[in-house]
């Protein structure tokens, strides 16, 4: 298989704050690779050190077979990055935006012309091309980064969390994009903290958390250890919940997990789970106000690999990525 | 010609002459797409593309113009009018002592500008993506540097026009002015290479703009710009006369009113290259370690 990028034993601390303590990771060409991980785990900081915005203390990292630190150049001509903050100037318009980025990776000037248009205009973007970028909405920012990381029609990108802070109908349009361009060979390595994002879009996945890979492997892999479906019951008084829980334990053969809200969960290995578990509270009279099935979510991902719900890990991680790099 | 036709035209005055294409580039990229292969002082080719992009933010948002437009214009009004009588007997006199050093104050003050500027850039994702692209890392430095001396011209230019507005006369040809005013944008991207290196060493635009002040007012003030330095006590003299913005006075004076220019022009060139020799390598070293 055709490793692009590869990554091995990175470290690199802030201060007191180890960001990253030992990551391993390996993206073939063509595929996406979805780094996901709670705010603070690490995600920001691989993707600076792959896009040799920092160096790392130990290890090593190549893409393309080049290595970030010690042929940062070589890695440079090849990629692109969006970042979690839209990395366009807001003085200048959407075009001009474009156009600077050409020229800076030496387009002639018609070219400069032609590439911010073309991609302007796939990005839907035509409309608001002569506007300042000041005058764009959160969307449209997001679009415009993304289309400036393309301009040199990278082989490898780095998408860091690029659908934060995006309505439904953006994201979907920023995941098709991110989707054709890996269907055009372009390997992509997007970090997110939406497992159904990561599930959508990613070939492979690697879990990290306090800068350690706790999980890798293909979604279905990931899934299949993670434990398929949950069941979510959410008692109408909260005097019910350890009513609620024991016919769970009773029905599940394990403790459910309680969080703030009185929501109880509990893998749902058996089909007619649901069905049943919705008898026993009748017989049982309890007023129950949710009761459903759901697929696993980042949090259940991570209470199953780790112990500890993503919330916990976030506080326990200290200065997040976006803290640290500001 | 819009901003876009601007914007690409740009370059053309570099003079960049696109070199042999390179084959073993991206196979998907057709050569005439980006020419990797093209020579030249890319760093001055890739700043002076940066420093486009400053130029037309200041033509977008005039506003950003007034900390070298009004301000100085208020710094003339002020001295001429409110100390000029009692420092040169009349306001007349006073202008044509000041002027030539106003002038020099002016971008020497807002050269402390282009740091807190670059304080502020380092903050927003944009200069993350210029490292993250195939151009020299001190390109987004030196495009800054050149997007300000527009600016700094622009001062000097309005400075000078309200000069004579209010009076003030050029006794020497206009080859003279041009060199005074060459002269003053040396001084300036000299001095603009100390803020650069401060902004990447502290980082926060506030702090920035306070060492600035403090670093910058007792060197305009310390000088011979506003009084001459024989009515100052001895060792304050010693600093006047040491102080390169009193050689820049001296020479812009000369070049203006008249006198003598060579020495003080020299003196000021040299303290230039001195500038700029230690400054910009500390600068450029620190923006490539700021991670």
């Amino acid at each position: 298989m055709d490793t692009v990028i590869h990554v091995e034993g990175l470290e690199k601390s802030f201060g007191a704050t180890k960001a990253l303590a030992g990551v391993d990771l390996t993206a073939r060409r063509g595929t996406v690779l979805g780094l996901l991980g709670p705010n603070g785990s690490g995600k920001t900081t691989t993707v600076r050190v792959l896009a040799t915005l920092l160096r790392p203390d130990a290890g090593r990292a190549t893409v393309l077979g080049h290595d970030v630190v010690a042929a940062p150049a070589a890695v440079r001509a090849r990629i692109g990055l969006t970042g979690q903050y839209a990395a366009v100037d807001e003085a200048l318009s959407g075009t001009d935006n474009l156009i600077l980025i050409a020229r800076l990776l030496d387009m002639p000037r018609r070219a400069a012309r032609t590439r911010a248009a073309e991609l302007i205009e796939r990005f839907g973007l035509t409309d608001a091309a002569t506007r300042r970028v000041r005058t764009y909405s959160g969307g449209m920012r997001r679009r415009l980064d993304l289309a400036a990381s393309l301009i040199g029609r990278p082989d490898v990108l780095f998408l860091d969390e690029p659908t934060t802070g995006l309505d439904p109908r953006h994201r979907n349009e920023v995941l098709d994009q991110v989707r054709a361009l890996a269907a055009d060979g372009v390997t992509v390595l997007l970090t997110t903290q939406y497992l159904e994002e990561a599930d959508q879009l990613a070939d492979d996945l690697v879990v990290i958390d306090t800068g350690r890979v706790i999980a890798s492997g293909t979604p279905a892999s990931l899934k299949a250890e993670v434990g398929g479906q949950r069941l979510h019951v959410r008692p109408l008084h909260r005097t019910d919940i350890p009513a609620a829980s024991a016919i769970l334990a009773g029905l599940a053969g394990e403790t459910p997990v309680v969080d703030a809200s009185g929501e109880l969960t509990v893998a749902a290995r058996e089909p007619g789970l649901l069905h049943v578990a919705g008898g026993r509270f009748d017989e049982a009279s309890l007023a129950i106000a949710e009761l459903g099935l759901r697929l696993p979510s980042l949090d259940d991902v991570f209470m199953t690999l780790t112990g500890r719900s993503t919330e916990d890990a976030e506080k326990q991680a200290g200065p997040t990525d976006q803290e640290v790099a500001a | 010609m819009t901003t876009a036709d601007a914007l690409v035209s740009a370059e053309a005055a570099a003079g960049t002459t696109a070199v042999a294409h390179r084959t073993d580039v991206r196979p998907p990229l057709p050569p005439s797409d980006i020419e990797r292969g093209r020579r030249g002082p890319s760093t001055i080719r890739h700043g002076l593309t940066l420093a486009w992009r400053g130029v037309i933010k200041t033509i977008h948002s005039p506003e950003a113009l007034i900390d070298v437009t009004l301000q100085p214009v208020i710094f003339l009004l002020l001295f001429v009018y409110v100390f000029g009588g009692a420092i040169a007997g009349n306001t007349t006199e006073y202008l044509q002592f000041a002027l030539p050093g106003v002038l020099v104050q002016t971008v020497v003050l807002a050269s402390a500008g282009t740091g807190v500027g670059l304080a502020e850039d380092l903050h927003t994702g944009i200069f993350d993506r210029f490292r993250s692209l195939p151009i020299s890392r001190s390109a987004p430095l030196v495009g800054a540097i050149m997007a300000d001396l527009v600016r700094y011209l622009t001062s000097g230019v309005i400075m000078l026009v309200l000069g004579v507005i209010l009076g003030f006369r050029m006794h020497t040809g206009p080859l003279a002015v041009l060199a005074a005013m060459g002269l003053v944008m040396v001084f300036a991207f000299a001095l603009c290479w100390v803020f650069t290196a401060l902004a990447m060493l502290v980082r926060q635009p506030r702090s920035v703009q306070g060492i600035g002040a403090m670093i910058m007012l007792p060197l305009t003030f310390g000088s011979n710009v506003f009084v001459p330095s024989s009515s100052m006590p001895g060792w304050l003299q010693a600093f006047v006369d040491v102080n390169p913005v009193s050689k820049v006075a001296d020479a812009v004076r000369g070049l203006l009113t008249g006198g003598p220019v060579a020495g003080p022009a020299t003196t000021s060139l040299i303290a230039a290259a001195v500038i700029v020799a230690v400054f910009a390598p500390i600068a450029v070293t620190l923006y490539r370690k700021r991670a």
